[in-house]
């Protein structure tokens, strides 16, 4: 079953915490990636294949690019679980 | 009566004998290189691990690295150079379409006539040349074989790349692989994903370049797309590695990935979850990225500095442009 948007932040979350120490409280759905939570590229692609086996999504490679926030990321994969 | 053919008689196992090791010249630190791309030593560290690269100088040359690894590792083997029976160079840096880069280091290494041909496998090259010379000597073609990875890099960078240039090094590394009474070098698990040829590739052709059409040619990467793939798909190479040698990773003495991004190597120790006892090999940070050379260059940096003893088993694995891969095991020299 599809899990919800609150569901997909919670599990997004602890995905950012695991990677860079981040308190999950801190991962909102308006923050940047870069600009507010300071996550480099490549902390941001691990975080990307980790979210795929976490959600069994694909996040196409071209698409990372386009997730500026954590709800980017949120929508993507909720709306990726079809 | 038609004769029977003799053929070659084959040779139960072999194993590597030594390591030679040379490095450029020059020691590049960050703050050096940091300005064109816009960077920061800081930033650069954070990135890649690097903290100095080494590079030849204009007067050292892709052959006098592979020539100072290659009578190291003849050296330390103990052999005679005529002794070899082939010579396997994987470069891409080496600067003439023809003739190999091989055939003049085993004339200069007191080899000659050792049959000799370069490889081109880029940063998985010389576990492509460790595969062939394992095959080449348990098939009776040959008693020893040289291996040598070896790039001069710094002629193909652009130094306003901010997506490899600032990693990449020169040097090179030798290995001598002969016949041994026990197993030395597992089954070789090896391959390439070319419809991710672009991925990491020159920016342009050189028939381009003799037109005037481009600029010189440098190299270029696609970094998030190979990290993805070096950390991921490599994970799956290793433990297959693993798997065919026989051994677990708690069995390891040492891990030995091919030298691209300090990152990308954390995050195979994590994904592989290696025994906090295992070496890590990360030859990196001092000396950067140098393709071909980097593996066999690590490999000599944990020996040297006693990290390691002869004996151990290290998994070795390369990968990069092509996408080409290679990972086996082996005895440590």
């Amino acid at each position: 079953m599809a899990l919800s948007q609150n569901e997909v932040l919670a599990g997004l979350a602890e995905i950012v915490n695991e990677e860079t120490g981040i308190d999950t409280e801190s991962v909102k759905m308006e923050k940047s990636f870069v600009d507010d939570l300071d996550i480099d590229s490549i902390s941001m692609m691990t975080i990307v294949v980790n979210a795929e086996e976490k959600f069994s999504v694909k996040i196409p490679d071209d698409e990372v690019k386009n997730l500026i926030t954590v709800g980017d990321a949120v929508n993507f994969i909720t709306q990726a679980q079809g | 009566m038609q004769p029977i053919l003799n053929q070659y008689k084959t040779t139960q196992f072999s194993r590597i004998y030594s390591i030679g090791a040379s490095r450029g010249d020059l020691v590049v630190t960050n703050d050096d290189i940091a300005g064109p791309i816009d960077s920061s030593d800081e930033w650069i560290r954070q990135r890649t691990g690097i903290i100095t690269r080494r590079r030849a100088s204009k007067d050292q040359s892709l052959m006098d690295m592979a020539v100072e690894a290659s009578n190291q590792a003849i050296e330390r083997a103990g052999i005679d150079p005529n002794e070899i029976g082939a010579v396997i160079f994987s470069t891409i840096s080496h600067p003439y379409q023809t003739p190999s880069a091989a055939t003049m280091l085993a004339d200069k290494i007191g080899a000659n006539p050792a049959p000799a041909f370069d490889i081109s496998a880029a940063c998985a090259g010389y576990c492509y040349g460790i595969a062939q010379a394992d095959a080449l000597v348990r098939s009776g073609v040959a008693k020893y074989v040289l291996v040598v990875g070896g790039e001069k890099l710094s002629d193909f960078i652009d130094p306003t790349d901010r997506s490899i240039s600032f990693l990449l090094a020169d040097g090179a590394g030798a290995a001598i692989v002969g016949p041994s009474d026990t197993p030395g070098i597992s089954p070789t698990v090896w391959g390439s994903d070319g419809s991710k040829w672009e991925s990491v590739s020159m920016t342009d052709s050189l028939l381009d370049f003799r037109d005037g059409l481009v600029s010189w040619p440098t190299l270029r990467q696609d970094g998030l797309t190979v990290f993805k793939w070096a950390v991921w798909e490599m994970v799956k190479v290793a433990k297959e590695a693993l798997e065919v040698a026989g051994v677990k990773a708690e069995d390891l003495s040492a891990l030995v990935t091919h030298q691209a991004n300090i990152r990308i190597i954390d995050e195979l120790v994590k994904q592989l979850q290696l025994p906090e006892n295992v070496v890590v090999a990360r030859d990196i940070i001092n000396t950067g990225n140098t393709s071909a050379a980097s593996v066999p260059l690590a490999m000599d940096q944990i020996l040297q500095d006693g990290l390691v003893k002869s004996g151990g088993l290290a998994l070795q694995i390369g990968f990069g442009a092509g996408l080409a891969f290679a990972a086996q095991v082996v005895v440590l020299p």
